[in-house]
């Protein structure tokens, strides 16, 4: 047995949880699997029939390897595999919000680029030929004139918002849209662009908060 | 010690020869002792806007290259003692100087004169580097277009990553087109390109008279350009020089010509 626990067994209410860590040696996983199963934990293998998930945390499992871990759960008579999953894509949305924001003061001028990986925040302009480029959000505390491109790796949900939104282009992902040509913002409010059914949208800044996953909620009087 | 000050805009035909020889002559007129060196090799036009084409024997590449000296390149103004000017080839191409020989030039110009002024050729490439290389500050001239508003904002850039500080002058500006919104007005400029704005001039059809008279326009205190050129002068001194209006002067104008009975 190693010093580390590589495996949680968890009950709930459907069967069993095995939480397998997305750490450790894969070798060292399935010895201890098997360790845990045959050796330590007899009393769950005794009763009736047991429903498990298996979780494989954000490992990159191949098909041999998820079968050698069902083959070791299966030899154990009564339990029976109802699903194994890993966190799928759990590189491509991470920090949504705070995650790597990126605080940038100055103007953006004719012919200068600023990439960056994650969300970006500018106080100061984009002037027309000026170019941003970023992973996730931009947002930029001044006059957006120039180009921006959000979700540059193909997040849909990146969206771009701006004190003053005079872009000559906008990217999110993979969709380009050219004001004013496709749309015309008269308002001098703070706005942002989004994806809606893959088409660019516009709105005040004020509904942002539509599509957030978790925006501030108050609660009480 | 003096001061170089280059005079550049990215694009071309926006004023930057005629800039040159206005400030040079209106800081001359101040009695400053002043330089202008006109970088643009293979294409000069200082020379010709100040009426000394004719006296050029030696040139800047000759003095980059060694073959005369500084002194004996410099062509000294017909109008004015302290007015010199350091013409370009115009034979040669931009690649024939580099930056460092500009530099050194520029640096023992400085030595002698209160103000070295730089005239840059259109364009960011060779020729722009040359002529950025020895100055201390840099003048951006734009007129009201969007072209040359974006390639000023370019230049501005450019001008930044070389540690420089630019202010704006807003050459060829139609107060009347402003006024009706045919053309970019004075704030959405600035606002766009956030430099200090250091002067505006107006559209004169004088200036187009005195550069091809070999006459700088700022010996001609009736136009209005040249009022122009002088307040900007008087602004690179430190002075305090209240824009131009351009409505009002105009006013004043009309209302002369009425009084006149022609208006």
């Amino acid at each position: 047995m190693t010093d580390k626990q590589h495996i949680t067994i968890k009950g709930v209410k459907e069967g069993l949880v095995f939480l397998l860590d997305d750490a450790c040696d894969f070798s060292a996983l399935l010895e201890e699997l098997r360790y845990k199963l045959e050796k330590s934990h007899q009393q769950v293998l005794t009763g009736p029939l047991i429903h498990v998930h298996v979780k494989l945390g954000a490992r990159l499992c191949s098909e041999e390897q998820k079968e050698a871990i069902l083959d070791i759960i299966r030899n154990q008579g009564n339990l029976l595999v109802q699903s194994i999953e890993a966190e799928k894509l759990k590189e491509l949305e991470p920090e949504t919000d705070s995650g790597n924001l990126k605080l940038m003061t100055g103007v953006i001028r004719s012919g200068q680029t600023v990439v960056h990986d994650g969300n970006l925040l500018l106080i100061g302009d984009v002037n027309p030929g000026g170019t941003l480029r970023c992973s996730g959000d931009i947002y930029v505390l001044g006059a957006l004139r120039g180009m921006a491109h959000a979700g540059e790796l193909g997040r849909e949900d990146a969206i771009i918002a701006a004190s003053l939104l005079r872009p000559t282009q906008l990217r999110i992902a993979e969709v380009i849209s050219r004001p004013p040509d496709e749309w015309v913002s008269t308002d001098a409010a703070m706005e942002f662009a989004y994806l809606h059914e893959a088409q660019m949208q516009i709105d005040k800044i004020s509904q942002l908060y539509r599509f957030r996953k978790d925006p501030i909620v108050f609660k009480g009087v | 010690m003096g001061e170089a000050i280059v005079v550049t805009s990215g694009k071309g035909g926006v004023g930057k020869t005629t800039t040159s020889a206005n400030l040079g002559t209106a800081l001359a007129l101040t009695g400053k002792k002043v330089c202008m060196v006109d970088t643009d090799i293979g294409l000069r036009n200082l020379d010709v806007v100040m009426g000394l084409e004719n006296r050029i024997i030696y040139d800047l590449v000759d003095v980059a290259e060694g073959r005369c000296r500084l002194n004996q390149a410099l062509v000294k103004d017909k109008r004015f003692d302290e007015l010199y000017m350091l013409p370009a080839a115009q034979t040669k191409d931009k690649h024939d100087v580099t930056p460092e020989q500009v530099r050194d030039i520029v640096l023992e110009l400085k030595k002698d004169y209160d103000y070295v002024i730089i005239d840059c050729p259109a364009g960011i490439e060779q020729g722009f580097r040359n002529a950025v290389a020895g100055a201390d500050r840099a003048i951006v001239i734009t007129t009201p277009e969007n072209a040359a508003v974006r390639d000023a904002d370019r230049v501005i850039g450019l001008l930044e990553q070389s540690q420089l500080t630019a202010k704006l002058v807003i050459n060829r500006i139609r107060p009347g087109m402003i006024k009706s919104g045919e053309m970019l007005d004075i704030d959405e400029i600035c606002q766009v390109l956030a430099v200090d704005l250091l002067g505006i001039v107006p559209d004169d059809e004088k200036v187009i008279k005195a550069a091809n008279t070999g006459e700088p326009t700022v010996m001609d205190p009736s136009s209005r350009a040249a009022i122009a050129y002088r307040n900007i002068a008087r602004r690179i001194l430190g002075d305090m020089v209240p824009l131009m209006p351009l409505d009002e002067k105009s006013g004043v104008f009309k209302r002369f010509r009425r009084f006149l009975g022609i208006g």
